[in-house]
């Protein structure tokens, strides 16, 4: 009986769960992720509620229709129905109606754009504490996370107090990634010279894992990193641990750090450059570069005419990049098994502080381009008093 | 890599004996078998001495049924090889934990699941549907051919010099690395330098023209070469969602080509369209490939819809239930497949009502198709139903789909969207729809059809075994997946590190194993029914008691399908007629005026195709050269006049004759 048993087949994936698997989405430790999670639920029953009639339907009149059964009632011209398409078309339209309004309602309030308002975990008395900024940059293949607060960095690992909202500025350098930290919240990409914002909060101490959800090349399934969720004290000791570090993700540092690599070991910055973030949104942590902030003024005055064409070699971005990512996907080719024995031993993170000190720091700009350079910059100073 | 002399560079641009990948043994063995397979080929017809015959009745023909068996070739047999890269992937998938990094490196995967993606999309299930409709259309609406017969063999051949650029990159440098829809800017200049983008492109480029115009040709052939009385409210089902389809096809390819257009000016003369730098804006692209690749979606599913329409109506011996509310929600599909392109990045940052919107509209299309689920059912209720294989893969569709419905409306809800995008639960999703939709659509047309085709019919017992290893098959091989899903598990991933995850990939695994086994059995029915053909020879005609028109002549039809155009009364035209007590004519046949054979759509194609490896390896003189060619043939062939001819009413005799013979002898 073919059709009797398909009916049980679709509940497999119910068993497995059930077999006690971490279905890390459905129970997740942070607030956002866990009203997404009941907002899964609440769609499956509802739609539920009209799949498994059409499933159990289509059994049961498949096998009371079969030819074989000669006193089921057949109707060869019976074709149409205007109750039955009454029904057929509005069962579906009010389950959409109640999915509609639910999608509206919920698509606002866990906007991740949208800042927390007053969390459930926390102790309605208290006052809500400051959000934690983070400023994260996705890179070939690691991440990097800003403090801007704390004037901390770290790669790799994340941190942040339970409780305490968390207010995330998310971009890349150079291809699109998508930060996920499925304990946490929901994701949202990190895009080159895009800037995304996720708000979120996590309630439960833990250790949990973070990775990027969008393919972004040869490096892509390393590029995981730890979420530490934290108590207050905790965080407290962690930031004082990446301020002992004694680091400094300098400009020079920054450029290294992007270069392409994978499995790196965590690592901590005691300093950061002023200013960062912003640079590595606008494209010119390279101070030979023009930030496209300026580019953008510089154009929405009109633009400089045939004169811009000297600022074309200022802009370029990607093709530097070139060099490097096409080396590393050379270095892809010998396997990752040369790179892992490096990661495990720290011995990654010394060659990798070496590099950033014998790292070539660029002569400052001289001359011509010099020039260049004070010409925009009062241009793009002459734009902002426009405004 | 050494240097290499100007005259060189100039002779074979970026191509070098470094681009064949002899020093990998799975491409090596794979090349190795692919060649004597071809050999084999060849010598067996050579033996046989058939090379004119398919020169001359196959290559060069205009004939819409040949030009439809054709796709169908092209679309299984590209078919085993998207398969043969889904099964590498499920192996490294289940093996790739801790220390083991599997056999596969990303090198070699990112290229396994992009080439995966775009030839189960372009070069299986797209010839597969345009084979199915390209065949049987013209068929229902009583017409001697299509409205364009060169253009369609053209376009037949233009996606073949595609499909053979995407099995030239296997042998001849790569593939893209980009997963299928290559982003940028990833799939910029800058972040993948390689061949493997340009094989995308010109792959894509060169099929796509193929798509599009055979979009335009049976839009054409609908809308102008109905017989007469079959007004559009009296258009077989199936036909009623070619035509959309092909509106579709229509609208949304040159999208695409657009969209390609501009990242082969980024990759070819430093434009920054879709640069990180100097202005380029990379969301563009998401945007503009989206607003194709939804549609496209629809482009591969209402065909089979309207094949799982003449399915149940025939196999349950009714008429289908509610035919107008079946047209209208077709079209409303049409039209709603436009509005919901920005459900694929909810995650790039758009804003709530933007991202509600799109979500909501997105939700808005299950309504349509959940009426269509109803419809089938209650074609099915009071009805006589035979479980013949069409309506097993139709029964086994509408259990399947529904679930992937399901989880396409969960994933319609933006911030449920934000937890399970990207994730293989979404994989999970859209194998569900396909395999679940498209796949067994195009396995129930195939066996419901094929009487038609070969006249006779396929053999049921390796039908069944094919079935049931597929059904078996795809819900061991994505369910598990779900699961993964939901554990935080995301795509295009080639090593994990938490263990407890191999036993749900493992599973995968034997899943796919079992469609491998599905796959085979189908084509083991193919053998054993060629071989029994014989016994399972129908002369009538008509083996299912059908409906439609395509089953008022033999099998397999002759050239002219109808030596006299049917006259249409009823939306089930030929159960109609029979009910009327149709009476074939015997005589009083007349000169029937058709198109003639060509090798011009052939020679076309085959010079795009050289024009586009040319641009791939930068090889500009061939370029040129192949681009001059290609207008020259162009030109060349609109100075051909022998262009028709009649079949002789003397001929057309002989041939109804002998059906009238032969259905005697029934």
């Amino acid at each position: 009986m073919p059709a009797r048993f398909l009916r049980f087949l679709p509940l497999l994936p119910l068993l497995g769960l059930l077999s006690g698997c971490d279905a890390i989405v459905l129970k997740p430790f942070g607030e956002i992720a866990q009203r997404q999670a009941n907002l899964v639920v609440v769609s499956t029953i509802l739609m539920l509620l009209i799949v498994l009639p059409v499933m159990a339907l289509t059994v049961i009149f498949a096998w009371r229709y079969r030819a074989s059964n000669t006193e089921a009632e057949y109707d060869p011209e019976w074709n149409h129905s205007t109750s039955l398409e009454l029904v057929i078309w509005s069962a579906p339209l009010l389950i959409i109606i109640a999915l509609g309004a639910i999608t509206w309602v919920t698509t606002h309030t866990l906007d991740p754009y949208r800042p927390l308002q007053q969390t459930v975990a926390a102790d309605a008395s208290k006052p809500q504490p400051a959000p934690l900024k983070v400023q994260v940059v996705a890179m070939d293949w690691k991440w990097l996370f800003i403090y801007p607060d704390y004037g901390i960095a770290t790669v790799n690992q994340l941190a942040a107090p339970v409780d305490r909202p968390i207010e995330f500025s998310i971009t890349a350098t150079s291809v699109m990634n998508s930060l996920y930290i499925p304990a946490l919240a929901g994701q949202i990409y990190a895009m080159p010279a895009m800037l995304t914002k996720l708000h979120a909060v996590i309630n439960t101490a833990g250790d949990y894992e973070g990775f990027s959800a969008n393919y972004s090349g040869a490096g892509f399934s390393d590029m995981r990193f730890r979420f530490l969720g934290m108590s207050e004290l905790d965080f407290d000791n962690w930031v004082k641990r990446a301020r002992n570090s004694g680091d400094e993700l300098s400009r020079e540092a920054y450029r290294a750090l992007e270069k392409p690599s994978r499995r790196d070991p965590v690592r901590y910055y005691a300093k950061v450059a002023p200013q960062l973030f912003d640079k590595v949104l606008n494209l010119c942590v390279d101070p030979n570069k023009m930030c496209m902030r300026d580019m953008m003024a510089i154009d929405a005055r009109g633009g400089l005419g045939l004169a811009g064409i000297h600022n074309v070699a200022r802009l370029r971005y990607d093709e530097e990049r070139r060099r490097d990512y096409v080396m590393s996907l050379c270095a892809s080719e010998r396997g990752q098994a040369a790179l892992a024995p490096l990661a495990g031993e720290g011995a990654g993170e010394k060659a990798a502080r070496s590099a950033v000190e014998a790292s070539p720091t660029r002569a400052q700009p001289q001359g011509e381009t010099l020039s260049f350079l004070t010409d925009t910059n009062t241009l793009a100073a002459a734009a902002t008093v426009t405004r | 890599m050494q240097e290499r002399s100007d005259l060189m560079n100039l002779l074979f641009g970026r191509l070098s004996l470094a681009a064949i990948p002899y020093h990998e043994p799975i491409l090596l063995w794979t090349f190795i078998g692919t060649a004597l397979a071809g050999l084999g080929v060849f010598a067996w017809v050579t033996k046989l001495g058939k090379w004119g015959y398919i020169w001359r009745e196959w290559v060069c023909s205009i004939d819409h049924k040949r030009i439809g068996v054709m796709y169908i070739i092209l679309g299984l047999v590209m078919m085993l090889r998207g398969f043969a890269d889904a099964i590498m992937m499920r192996l490294q998938q289940a093996m790739a934990f801790g220390d083991n990094l599997g056999y596969l490196p990303p090198h070699h995967y990112d290229q396994i699941f992009t080439a995966h993606g775009v030839i189960m999309i372009f070069f299986v299930a797209m010839p597969l549907v345009t084979g199915l409709m390209n065949y049987v259309v013209p068929l229902q609406i009583g017409a001697r051919d299509v409205a364009f017969p060169f253009l369609n063999n053209f376009s037949y051949w233009m996606t073949v010099a595609g499909a053979m650029l995407v099995m030239l990159s296997l042998f001849v440098g790569e593939f893209a690395k980009t997963g299928w829809l290559a982003y940028p800017p990833l799939s910029g200049l800058d972040y993948s330098p390689d061949v493997g983008v340009d094989y995308y492109i010109w792959a894509l480029q060169i099929a796509g023209v193929g798509t599009l115009l055979s979009g335009v040709n049976l839009i054409v052939t609908i809308v102008k070469m109905r017989a007469p009385g079959m007004t559009l409210m009296k258009m077989p089902v199936f036909t009623w969602t070619a035509l959309c389809t092909n509106v579709l096809i229509v609208a949304a390819f040159p999208v695409l080509t657009a969209v390609l257009v501009l990242l082969s000016l980024d990759r070819y003369v430093d434009t920054n369209f879709f640069t990180n730098d100097l202005g380029g804006n990379p969301m563009m692209y998401v945007n503009l490939i989206w607003i194709w690749g939804h549609p496209e979606v629809y482009i591969l599913i209402l065909p089979v819809f309207g094949v799982f329409s003449e399915v149940v109506a025939t196999f349950s011996g009714k008429r289908l239930f509610g035919y107008t509310s079946m047209v209208y929600a077709t079209v409303v599909i049409t039209i709603l497949s436009y509005l919901v392109w920005l459900h694929h990045f909810f995650t790039m940052g758009s804003g709530a009502s933007v991202n509600s919107f799109f979500g909501i509209t997105t939700m808005i299309i299950s309504i349509p198709t959940g009426a269509k689920m109803f419809n089938w059912l209650f074609t099915m209720y009071r009805g006589r139903i035979r479980f013949e294989l069409p309506m097993l893969w139709t029964i086994g569709f509408m259990l399947t789909f529904v679930i992937g419905g399901m989880t396409g409306v969960l994933l319609a809800v933006p911030p449920a969207d934000f937890v399970l995008h990207n994730s293989l639960f979404l994989i999970a999703h859209f194998h569900n729809v396909i395999i679940g939709g498209v796949v067994f659509g195009v396995f129930a047309a195939i066996s419901y059809w094929f009487p038609k085709v070969a006249g006779f019919r396929l053999n049921e017992f390796w039908g069944k075994c094919s079935f049931w290893f597929w059904l078996v098959g795809f819900l061991l091989a994505f369910m598990p997946l779900y699961v993964l899903g939901l554990m935080g598990v995301t795509r295009r991933v080639s090593h994990f590190d938490d263990p407890s995850l191999q036993i749900w990939f493992v599973i995968a695994a034997i899943g796919a194993f079992l469609i491998l086994l599905g796959i085979l059995s189908f084509l083991i029915q193919l053998v054993v029914s060629i071989r029994d053909r014989e016994s399972l020879r129908d002369v009538s005609g008509d083996p299912w008691n059908a409906r439609t028109l395509e089953w008022s002549t033999s099998s397999p039809p002759p050239e002219y399908n109808f030596a006299f155009t049917p006259v249409v009364h009823d939306q089930d035209a030929w159960w109609d007629m029979k009910q009327r007590g149709y009476v074939r004519p015997q005589k009083g046949f007349i000169d029937i005026h058709m198109p003639s054979g060509t090798a011009a759509g052939f020679t076309l194609a085959s010079i795009s195709a050289v024009c586009g490896f040319a641009l791939i390896w930068h090889i500009w003189w061939l370029g040129a050269a192949a681009f001059f060619s290609l207008v020259l043939s162009a030109i060349i062939h609109t100075f051909n006049y022998k262009r028709d001819f009649y079949i002789k009413s003397e001929q057309v005799r002989r041939v109804e004759d002998a059906r009238t013979q032969q259905l005697a002898s029934v």
